[in-house]
Parts: C-alpha cells; structure tokens; sequence
C-alpha cells in the first residue's frame, strides 16, 4: 500500500521543484524589474494621458528612448564590466563637433570630418581604457577628469574656431545629405513616421545582446566585472576588454554625435553635460549592477523606454515638465529596490 | 618513471629576506604530495614557485626531468601545472558552466558568426562534474550559489578537463567545515585515482593523513622534514607539525601561568618538574 502511494508523492515534488527551477530562472534575468516597470509606466500614462496611446505620440516616446539608448547599451557593458564612463555624456558634443568644424573648417566632405571624427572619440575611449587600466585608478575619477577636460575643450575650441558658442552650419555642404540620411532620417512605416535612430538602437541592442550571450569577448566582459582577479588567473585579456569596452562607449558616443550634428546641422558647444547619468540610470533601472558582473542591453533598452516614455508621458497628460526629474528620481530608487529584491529570491536558495 | 615535479634544494629571497631554503620535494603520477606548515612558513611561496607567480632564486626545478624556470602562470598550465587557489578562482555570479570555460571557451562558426558553443559547454561541464561525483541539476546556476566545496569540486573538475598533469591545492579545506571537507578530500583523491600528481598544501595534518602519499613539513622556510606515509604515524605527523618540542614548551608554560595553582600572582605550589 505505501509504496505505489508515495511514487506519486515524490512525482509531484519533483514537478514542484522543475516549476520553480523555471520560475527562479526567470525572477533571475536582470531585465525582469525593469520589464514589470516599463510596463506599469506604460498603463500609468495610458490611463492618465489621453493622446499617449496614439501612433505619433508613440514614435515621439520611442525617438526620445532611442537617443538615450544608443548610449545606454555600451554604458551597460562597461557596467557590467565593473566600470563607469562618466565623459560619455559630453563625448557625444565633442563627436558632433569635431566632425562639423573639421569639415567645415578644411571645406572637407561631410564624411571625411565624420571619419576624424570616429577616430579622435575611439582615440578618446582608448585613454579612458589605458590609463584607467595602467593606473588602476578608480573610473569614476579618471573619466571624472576626461569628463571635465572634454567640456572645457568643447567651449574652448568652438570659441576659438567659430567665435561663437556655436559651430557654423554645414547644411549645404557636400556629403551632408548622405549623412543626414545615414544618421538623421525618417522613415515612414505604415503610416507612422519613424526616426531612424530607431533602427540604429534596436541594432546595438541586438549586437550588444548577441556579444554578451554568445561569444567569448561576452563572457570576458561578465568576468572582469564579476571578480577580474579570477578572471586574470584563468588568462582573461583583463586590460583588453575593459580598453574595448571604453572603445565601445566612443563608438556609440560618435553615432549619437553624428544624429545630433546632421539632425540640425549646427551644435551647441555647451550640449551633453548631464547625459552621462541618465545613460547609468537607463543602465541600472535595467538590471546593471553598480558592482559590476550582472546586466543585460535588453535591460538598458527598456530602462531607456521607461525614461522615454516618462519624458514624453509628463507632456502628453500635460503636466508641468518640471515633474519629469522627481519621476526619474522616484524611478530609479524603485527599479533599484525592485532588482535587489528580485536578486536576492533569486539567488537564496540552490 | 621520473618525478612529475622535482624540486631540490630549492631557496627563495625577498631581498635580504630567506622565504624559503633548501626545500625538496616531489610529485610522481597518481599519488598526493601533502605540504604542512605553520602560517609564515614558507608553503604559499613554494606554491607560487610551481605556480609559475615567482621564480626561485637558488636549487633546480625539473618538471619531467627538465630543468625549468617558469615566467607565468599561463606557461605553468601549458606544462600541465594547475593551480587551484584558496580564494577560488571563480567568478560568483556567473553561471557554472561559464565558470568552467571561463578563458578557455569553445567557439563554432567562422568571422563575425564565431560563438560559444553553449550547448557543448553546458554538456561536457556536466558530464565532468559527474565524473568527478558532483551531480549538478542546473549548470545554469550561478556558481556562487554552490557551497565552498562544490566550487572547489567544480575548480579540481576543470583543472582536470583541461589536461592538468600537476595540480596544485591551496588550503582547499581550510574554510571548510567537517561533512564539505570530506567531499573536497573525496574529489582530491579522485584526481590522483585520474592519474595526476597532487599537491596539497594544507595545516590539518589530519586531512593529509586521509589522503597523503607522502608528507613535507615546513617551517620557517626551511624543511622540518619529508616523510613518506609508511615511515610515519598520524600522532607523530600532527605532533612535528604542531610544532613538536616546541609545543611541549608552551604546555609547560601555560600550565605555570594560568594553573588553578596562581593566587595573588604568587605561584604556591606545583607538582610538574
């Protein structure tokens, strides 16, 4: 009698024990806060603004995610590689500018400017790598500093050069055409028009996603800023991958220059300040971790759609846009908390 | 059959400090080489002599028969010697098989498609860790959440996938309570059943005992003594590494001290000689 009764018994258990196993697997993907988040936001501003859920407003929301985004997904790799970046807010200004004075200084071909410009920012993002790697200074001091010298550089430059605060315009010159459509189109997709920003930060999500998960430079990254010691003793390019993954911040701080020059055709010297921490709190209400080592880019996607839905949201209900800082304060305290939470059930039992 | 590692006479200085001198030592195929000492007594740098972190300053070191100087760790692995250190070379928060694999990764595919092969990686991390008796349910987990031991299973278990002929443990027990030390022991002695020479540094003499082929007792920096397991009892082994007379010594002085014998900071009476 007990026997064939307690076979069923153990079955069950072990059903119980497979379920949770995948529902720890799920609480356990760093995006989890920030998709429950994103979602709330969502129905928030469905509920209180009456024009949110309509096509344009949605293609304004995801424009605004978009210009965060591109720089958000590599400010999480190097997050998740245990470092800070906080130069990549201005980087963005000195790629725009740089690009728009040389072409417009040497009357050069859009392009060639776009090109020294690609090079000055990788140059800019290999310092940034190198001498935090040969000092082993803090990053939150050495890009402090790059952070500081790259603004007064912006201001000081563009003075000198065009003696105003603002470059010259470089909308009729050659090349400028190509390179708005490359950097600053719209595309219409069924009726909505799009800005192709879009494109270019759904495909670094993509990329960054796909270097993350399934290639060795990922699971490098994951061990430096998990415990890089043990990462160096196992022959982990320790040095190699934090100095990409800085040159991977001046990639997309060059991309996102290019959208700001070639969108207006002139750029404000003083631009960008600022920028560097809505990228980390993109990063972190995605599920990046301050310590380094747990992070995903889909997770700094959608921490950058929570704060373009938040940004655009306040406009639509029609609230004073002064309240858009409480709510991305009150956001990142949330998705901050929220994640520890999540973490800790998912990691407290084996 | 020539030793794995041989080291003779072999002395280390820190400037004008001795770390270590005239140690000899050697490690033959499926047997452990257990290292004992007190802290400060020169084991950690010996480790970091066969390890490949230092290089020795006087005496010979033959890996196979070959006199050697190694300059890295990564030239120690491409000779087969492994080191698994006390403070785990892992990385917490990453899921076992990343761990297992981490700067050794398979790849697939050619030019921008290389990738891991993650299904390969999952499958042979858990075939090797239960060849080695570990059986894991989730290599996805992250390795932090296994106990001390089992990461040390899973540091043994790679060191052994990746052809380690010389692995060397650094205090592997030492954190450890009683129930995962016996399992840590339990996978040591199945890397020397797997053919590989051990050594295990460790001060529990009782755990070199268990698991010992033949004993070096370190103090100071020099050698107190090189034992092979039938040359020598459990009692006399812990006693030498205790600290032998020495210990006799400090006995007598503390029963003088704080004997039930003291009043008043005046010593009465006492019957030891």
């Amino acid at each position: 009698m007990s026997a064939p009764a307690t076979a069923p018994a153990q079955d069950t258990a072990a059903d119980r024990s497979a379920h949770r196993s995948h529902l720890r697997r799920l609480l356990g993907r760093p995006e989890l806060g920030a998709v429950v988040g994103a979602a709330a936001v969502f129905v928030f501003f469905s509920t209180v603004a009456d024009s949110f859920l309509q096509a344009s407003s949605l293609s304004t929301v995801l424009y605004a995610s978009s210009t965060i985004g591109i720089m958000a997904v590599p400010v999480a790799l190097l997050m998740i590689g245990g470092e800070f970046d906080l130069s990549a807010g201005v980087m963005v200004t000195s790629a725009a500018l740089v690009s728009s004075m040389f072409s417009y200084q040497m009357t050069a071909n859009v392009w060639v400017g776009a090109g020294v410009s690609l090079l000055t920012m990788l140059a800019i993002g290999f310092f940034n790598g190198f001498v935090l790697t040969r000092t082993k200074l803090p990053s939150f001091i050495i890009t402090l500093a790059t952070f500081l010298m790259l603004t007064g550089l912006n201001l000081g430059f563009t003075k000198l050069i065009s003696g105003t605060v603002s470059t010259k315009t470089i909308g009729d010159m050659e090349g400028f055409e190509s390179a708005r459509a490359v950097f600053a189109s719209h595309l219409t997709i069924g009726g909505v028009d799009l800005q192709v920003t879009i494109l270019w930060w759904l495909g670094l999500v993509a990329l960054a996603t796909w270097i993350l998960l399934r290639t060795r430079a990922g699971n490098w990254i994951f061990a430096v800023g998990g415990n890089s010691d043990a990462a160096r003793a196992v022959g982990v390019p320790v040095k190699g991958t934090k100095i990409g993954l800085y040159m991977a911040v001046a990639f997309c701080a060059w991309v996102s220059g290019q959208h700001l020059l070639m969108s207006y055709d002139v750029v404000q010297s003083g631009e960008g300040v600022g920028n560097e921490l809505l990228y980390i709190i993109a990063a972190v209400i995605g599920g990046c971790l301050m310590t380094g080592g747990y992070g995903s880019a889909i997770g700094s996607a959608v921490g950058a759609f929570i704060f373009g839905m938040t940004s655009k949201g306040i406009v639509y209900a029609q609230w004073d846009p002064d309240w858009f800082k409480f709510f991305l304060g009150a956001m990142l305290l949330l998705a901050t908390l929220l994640n520890a939470w999540v973490r800790k059930r998912a990691e407290a039992s084996k | 059959m020539s030793a794995l590692v041989k080291l003779t006479d072999v002395s280390k200085f820190y400037g004008s400090i001795r770390a270590l001198e005239g140690v000899s030592l050697e490690v033959h195929a499926g047997e452990i080489t257990c290292v004992l000492g007190d802290n400060g007594a020169g084991k950690s740098t010996l480790i970091k002599i066969i390890a490949g972190l230092h290089q020795h300053d006087a005496g010979s070191f033959e890996i196979e028969g070959e006199e050697t100087r190694l300059g890295s760790p990564r030239e120690a692995l491409d000779r087969g010697i492994a080191t698994v250190y006390q403070d785990l070379a892992v990385v917490p928060l990453m899921p076992v098989w990343r761990n297992f694999f981490l700067g050794s990764e398979p790849t697939k595919g050619f030019g921008p498609l290389k990738r891991l092969d993650a299904a390969r990686m999952r499958e042979i991390t858990r075939a090797e860790l239960l060849r080695m008796g570990i059986d894991l349910r989730d290599v996805d987990q992250p390795i932090g959440t296994l106990s001390g031991g089992e990461r040390q299973c899973v540091a043994i278990a790679r060191a052994v996938y990746f052809g380690a002929k010389v692995l060397v443990l650094d205090e592997p027990t030492a954190a450890l309570g009683v129930k995962q030390s016996g399992v840590v022991l339990k996978y040591v002695a199945a890397a020397r059943d797997a053919g590989l020479g051990v050594v295990l540094i460790t001060h529990n003499p009782h755990h070199a005992y268990l698991v010992g082929d033949r004993f070096v007792l370190l103090k100071r920096g020099g050698m107190a003594g090189s034992h092979a397991k039938s040359e020598i009892a459990l009692d006399e082994l812990t006693r030498q590494m205790a600290g032998g007379s020495e210990l006799d010594q400090l006995s007598h002085e503390l029963a003088r001290a704080t004997g039930p014998d003291v009043i008043g900071g005046k010593r009465v009476a006492t019957d030891e000689g």
